[in-house]
């Protein structure tokens, strides 16, 4: 057990460290909550123009190959990278789906065309992916998806409806789960498509969230033709391929979740800090010391956790408990985070922005909304608590 | 960075484990229970056999010279056989503060002989009033005749009444600030003017004493350390103490875990096993959760401690809050999916719900230690 780093890491981290003082966006605090996990509609255009900056310094997809647009580093370098970041409060990048799950999937599973062709784009933030899974009839049950593809010479023509996509209307490329068997039983008649999201007969229609933002959307295919070179790890193998995706989700994503959790924690202590309740700071309040302190706790566990996890893989092996109780655990401290933040503003919380009565500029009033999404998106908590109860636990379905 | 286990230390687990399955099964456990004493004579010997009782001593007295995070390993695993006896006091509490404050003289002595399985020894600090601070000891020691005499109550002293030697902790200055003043005695179990009474316990795995100090005399020797500068070593055995703790909690959770999740793959109700019903399956990923997380915090704990990292006060007391509402948790959650059964005596589960009362309220329960982590990071 050692947490000490090689003098060449403890290089990378100076030069992360350099790089972020002089290059975060001075006005970005003012703009945009750090803690918004999924890019906000109004941050969309500085937040490309930080992930651009961040891969012309090559501090995006440092695990990804060389030739593909990565730096072909370990999970180490890319830990001190997000810690870097949580602590210089950088902002979170808009590719995040692209960079998060369809970069990796693409590298494990794409021909050597498709490899050449997508991933350095992703890091660029050329081109913006979202994931084209859900159903409005399968959602925690995925492998009931109904969109269908058929086969018509080097094309397949998909016809259906996705649902809860997140970022469709700004997205050029699509994680796409299809149905091209019928007769296979569930899990063996799916492919899994790299779909242009400007073919005719795509069409996304936003979905107001309960934020008032519309960052899911609707997305309805009517006889979209897709070349046949668009399939990703062949036909019918789209369930082990969209796992594939799934895992790198709950593990590379969850590098960058942990950072917005800290940068969370961090404004949550400095709103704890300037608010008083009953006459006396809320720091001076034994209960809030409590539940702040708890915060802490929880959200020091998943770095710990993360590393845990990074090690495993540095070692060859896959991640056990400690990736999906990650995602568990994330969301929980999350919505706890957020909770207490309206909890301390008090009757503050009702004010939005616009009015100066407005704490941070009515901030957290959006954060607090969104994260009642956590828990749903990327695989319900019902569902986690399945899949850890089932495949890490052994118990019967 | 490697957040791991090595293979010695894989190897360690692997070598314990299979020990305490021989050495320390239930049937084991609950005899000890029932008796004062808590361990065997033969028992103690094998322990000292296998070199467990001078594991982190370095070799010049007797040990084995290995680091903390191999005790963690060591700790996880008697957490997991719920093991009786004075391990944790004698070789933890009191061979620690030796090791920490003694001379060379001293450690020589006693180390030694705890080492061999020839001692036992324990730390005589908290009094009636329950507290973990400096201001909790009020139990004097005055300068007389080129010695000491001891007065007080200790109070919560596990295996007071097998120690040959107890590091008692008490107030030779009277000071503004409550963490100058305190020094360490050794006092031998025969000094006149100490009184042990042995106490009723719910968790009968832990035997825990009140001890009196009634004009006790020792002689200058007996300090362990500096005069007036008890606490600062007394503080780093207790983190240490703690975090140990902690990996104890961790094994006694991790089996309490398996347990639950072997009966309800068995057990069937309404035409199914209980563990197929989302009702008991979440819970039962709750109590993973818990256990993983507990782990996390005090693998980083056991390292930071072990280096002397900078961060290990928080470290440990980040470990001993979540550990401390984890374990409690996780074994009422047992006691739960196995219905009726887990409420019997005959069934092991209460063994593990006692152990985990009685660790979540030693050395800080979990409000204490979120206070401590609240200070530490300047909130």
């Amino acid at each position: 057990m050692d947490f000490t780093l090689t003098p060449e890491q403890e290089a990378f981290r100076e030069e992360v460290r350099a790089w972020l003082k002089t290059n975060i966006p001075r006005d970005w605090e003012a703009r945009a909550m750090g803690s918004a996990d999924v890019p906000r509609p109004e941050a969309y255009d500085a937040m490309r123009v930080w992930q651009r900056k961040l891969y012309d310094a090559g501090f995006i997809g440092l695990t990804w190959p060389k030739e593909y647009g990565g730096r072909s580093l370990t999970f180490l370098e890319e830990m001190v990278l997000h810690e870097e970041m949580a602590l210089a409060k950088a902002p979170p990048i808009l590719n995040i789906l692209g960079v998060g799950m369809a970069g990796p999937t693409i590298v494990a599973y794409g021909t050597e065309e498709q490899k050449k062709r997508y991933p350095a784009k992703i890091l660029s933030c050329e081109e913006i992916w979202c994931q084209g899974y859900s159903e409005p009839n399968a959602g925690s049950d995925l492998a009931s998806l109904q969109t269908r593809a058929v086969k018509d010479g080097e094309y397949w023509v998909i016809n259906g409806q996705k649902v809860w996509t997140s970022l469709a209307h700004i997205a050029d490329f699509m994680m796409l789960l299809a149905r091209t068997d019928p007769e296979a039983p569930r899990h063996k008649g799916i492919t899994y498509f790299l779909l242009d999201m400007k073919l005719p007969g795509v069409t996304v229609k936003p979905l107001k969230q309960l934020t008032g933002d519309s960052e899911f959307n609707e997305v309805f295919f009517d006889n979209v033709r897709v070349h046949e070179s668009q399939v990703l790890g062949g036909v019918n193998n789209g369930w082990t391929v969209g796992l594939t995706t799934l895992m790198y989700e709950r593990l590379a994503l969850g590098f960058g979740l942990q950072v917005r959790l800290r940068i969370a924690l961090d404004s949550l202590i400095e709103l704890a800090r300037k608010m008083d309740k009953h006459g006396r700071s809320v720091v001076k309040d034994p209960l809030m010391r409590q539940k702040i302190a708890q915060l802490w706790i929880d959200t020091e566990c998943l770095k710990y956790m993360g590393a845990r996890a990074i090690t495993k893989l540095l070692k060859g092996e896959m991640p056990g408990p400690e990736a999906s109780a990650g995602k568990m655990g994330w969301v929980e401290t999350h919505q706890k985070i957020q909770e207490l933040a309206m909890e301390i503003e008090g009757p503050y919380s009702q004010i939005l922005r616009g009015s100066d009565w407005a704490v941070d500029g009515g901030l957290w009033q959006y954060t607090f909304l969104r994260s009642r999404a956590n828990s749903i998106e990327g695989g319900t908590t019902e569902i986690q608590k399945n899949i850890i109860g089932e495949r890490v636990l052994g118990l019967p379905k | 960075m490697d957040f791991g286990f090595s293979q010695e230390q894989e190897l360690l687990r692997a070598t314990a484990r299979k020990f305490f399955e021989n050495e320390c099964a239930s049937t084991f456990v609950r005899e000890r229970m029932a008796e004062p004493a808590g361990v065997t004579d033969d028992f103690w010997t094998k322990l000292a056999e296998q070199g467990w009782l001078g594991l982190v001593y370095p070799e010049q007295y007797g040990g084995a010279g290995l680091g903390f995070v191999d005790l963690t390993v060591l700790m996880e695993e008697m957490g997991r056989a719920v093991m009786p006896g004075p391990f944790f006091s004698t070789t933890i509490l009191g061979g620690l503060a030796i090791l920490e404050a003694g001379s060379a003289a001293q450690k020589e002595e006693w180390l030694t002989k705890i080492a061999a399985g020839e001692a036992k020894a324990t730390l005589a600090w908290t009094e009636p009033s329950a507290r973990w601070d400096a201001g909790g000891v009020t139990t004097t020691a005055r300068s007389a005749d080129g010695g000491f005499v001891l007065s007080g109550t200790k109070l919560f002293v596990p295996d007071a009444h097998l120690a040959d030697v107890l590091v008692v902790v008490a107030r030779t200055t009277e000071t503004a600030r409550r963490e100058d003043g305190v020094s360490l005695f050794l006092v031998r179990k025969d000094t006149p003017g100490l009184e042990v009474k042995l106490l009723p316990t719910m968790d009968q795995t832990r035997k825990l004493c009140e001890v009196t100090l009634r004009d006790a005399r020792v002689g200058a020797d007996a300090v362990l350390g500096a005069r007036d500068g008890g606490w600062a070593p007394l503080a780093r055995v207790i983190q240490r103490a703690t975090v140990a703790l902690c990996a104890e909690m961790c094994g006694g959770a991790q089996r309490v875990l398996e347990m639950t999740t072997e009966y309800a793959k068995i057990r069937v109700a309404f035409g199914k096993p209980i563990g197929s019903y989302q009702g008991v399956k979440h819970r039962a990923a709750d109590m993973l959760v818990d256990v993983e997380n507990a782990k996390s915090l005090t693998y980083y704990a056991a390292w930071a401690v072990d280096e002397n990292a900078t961060e290990a006060p928080l470290a440990a007391s980040m470990a001993k809050a979540y550990a401390s509402d984890a374990f409690r948790r996780v074994a009422g959650a047992g006691i739960q999916l196995h219905g009726g059964i887990g409420f019997t005596w005959e069934h092991d589960l209460h063994l593990y719900f006692k152990r985990a009362k009685s660790s979540e309220f030693t050395f800080g329960d979990a409000t204490y230690h979120r206070e401590r982590v609240a200070q530490l990071i300047n909130l």
